[in-house]
């Protein structure tokens, strides 16, 4: 345990300290969020045709937007990765005797903490926007849960995307097909009830949706969680786990 | 560096028996039979596309072999990886310092994967820096190093550990003769340091010549020969009725016609760590 540990540590350390070093990304992932937020949302808002609830629309899209780009940013991870090993890293890193779970696992809490980063965005946008959000230690704690969950689960996705495909070329063109049917096939924008019931089927397996619901009710003054916390986290920390066997497994092959 | 003696155990550093690797209809690397003894510095030569670098990838636990069998420090590679990986160091034909850090920051990185004590750590790491040269850029980001102290900044990052092996791959393509005999230098200091073995792949002849104690030649997956490098040059002159130079050498075992050898990729490879070292 003290060398998962140690060794998870060590490479959550060089991802955070290069993000210090170049916060571009996480300037440049804030636009998104902005636009959604203060041009489709109020948009959408005036046209009063999506039902939300007790909720405005705004407040009701605000934890789908922040979902949204935490898988906007975590499904590129990928990319990240086979940079890596056209340079090299990888194989340095796969040499060495540290534990595949650890390199695995530390890249997943690496995404986990820029998650949270883009949290905090988010939320410094909602409070602009007068969205009422909740206050209390206990539902912000168990936000930053979820967003390392969630974060953590799409990067290891990611991750073993680059291990299969192996190219830039094309995982680019795979990235960008998975994002947005996984993003419109979720509550992130519109709640379960008003779509079809294909599509309901296909929300209900998409762990996007379980992210989203979790954070409507730890967010959102008046929000509430229509499975429960206990089976959004529950989902969110059973695919992780599943994410994370399966990204073991593939990540070596990179150096193949 | 400080003055750590490594154990010297009896037997072979690197022993492989019929260590075969297949993709596909492919056969990288064919029956590969090598006895590298602790202590020496073995040159392994090949054109493009011989197997040497799916041969390295197997002995650094990379890659899986389809067949035969190979121990690294005593270790058998499918059997036990972690301890083989524990025993080895590896500087890839691949520029694997990481640019976006710093040097220090690259050997910090190394000194816990390999699980340095933090004194340990600190101590090698500043001594490594010292010996290197590279003290005073330490702080400085990688991608600004010239190719040459990023060859011996990989150097460093492989040797921390105190490996009793040592793979290079390539390591001076695409430096200049002054950053080439650097490496060199600090390469036969370490050796004489520390008593490693090394296993070097090369198309350099003078490299070879200069660095090896024994090579072994590779052509398409198989080892052709293997001897001392003035023995082969002798055997070869002979057989010539001349004085054989390493190049007529190579050219005779590594296959002496133009070969269409190596991948797409290998050559991209090749030629992207040479821009960025050059």
């Amino acid at each position: 345990m003290e060398r998962l540990i140690r060794e998870s540590a060590a490479i959550v350390q060089v991802e955070m300290v290069k993000l210090i070093r170049d916060p571009t990304e996480i300037i440049s992932r804030a636009i998104q969020p902005v636009l959604w937020l203060v041009v489709f949302g109020q948009v959408l808002a005036q046209v009063r045709g999506i039902h939300t609830g007790q909720l405005s629309y705004i407040a009701f899209i605000t934890p789908g937007i922040l979902a949204q780009s935490v898988l906007f940013s975590a499904i590129f991870y990928g990319i990240a990765v086979i940079w890596e090993r056209d340079l090299g890293v990888v194989h340095k890193l796969l040499v060495s005797p540290a534990l595949r779970f650890s390199l695995v696992f530390g890249k997943a809490v690496a995404a986990g903490f820029r998650g949270i980063l883009q949290a905090v965005v988010i939320f410094l946008l909602a409070l602009v926007m007068h969205v009422s959000l909740r206050g209390d230690p206990l539902a912000i704690l168990a936000v930053l849960a979820a967003v390392m969950l969630g974060s953590g689960i799409f990067a290891t996705f990611s991750l073993i995307i680059a291990c299969i495909v192996k190219t830039r070329e094309r995982f680019m063109g795979i990235g960008q097909l998975m994002t947005m049917p996984l993003f419109f096939a979720s509550n992130a924008i519109y709640p379960l009830d008003l779509m079809p019931p294909w599509l309901r089927v296909v929300a209900q397996l998409n762990p996007l949706t379980y992210l989203i619901d979790a954070l409507r009710g730890l967010m959102i003054r008046g929000g509430e969680s229509v499975h429960g916390y206990a089976v959004d986290f529950s989902v969110l920390l059973g695919v992780f786990a599943l994410m994370l066997f399966i990204a073991v497994r593939l990540y070596p092959t990179l150096a193949e | 560096m400080d003055n750590a003696s490594p154990d010297t155990p009896d037997g072979f550093a690197i022993k492989t028996s019929a260590l075969t690797r297949r993709f596909g209809n492919l056969t990288a690397a064919d029956s590969i039979e090598l006895n590298i003894p602790y202590g020496e510095i073995y040159g392994l030569l090949g054109a493009n596309g011989a197997g040497k670098s799916t041969l390295i990838k197997m002995l650094t636990t990379l890659l899986s072999p389809t067949s035969g069998s190979a121990e690294v420090g005593g270790y058998d590679i499918t059997k036990s990886p972690g301890e083989v990986r524990r025993r080895i160091g590896y500087v890839s034909q691949l520029v694997s310092a990481d640019g976006a850090l710093t040097g220090y920051e690259n050997l910090r990185l190394s000194g816990k994967l390999y699980g340095l004590p933090p004194k340990v750590r600190s101590e090698r790491i500043a001594n490594a820096l010292e010996f290197m040269g590279l003290a005073d850029s330490s702080s400085r980001l990688v991608r600004t190093y010239s190719g040459g102290m990023i060859r011996r900044l990989e150097l460093a990052q492989a040797m921390l550990h105190r490996p009793a092996i040592l793979f290079l791959d390539e390591p001076t393509i695409g430096l200049d003769p002054v950053a080439r005999r650097l490496v060199w230098d600090r390469l036969l200091s370490l050796r004489h340091d520390y008593g490693m073995t090394v296993l070097i792949t090369t198309h350099d002849m003078e490299e070879a010549e200069t660095l090896s104690d024994e090579l072994a030649i590779m052509h398409s997956g198989r080892i052709s020969v293997v001897g001392k490098p003035a023995e082969l040059r002798a055997s070869l002159g002979a057989e010539l009725g001349r004085d054989a130079t390493m190049d007529d050498v190579f050219v005779h075992y590594a296959g002496g016609l133009i070969h269409e050898s190596g991948s797409f990729s290998e050559v991209a490879q090749t030629r992207r760590t040479a821009r960025r070292l050059g």
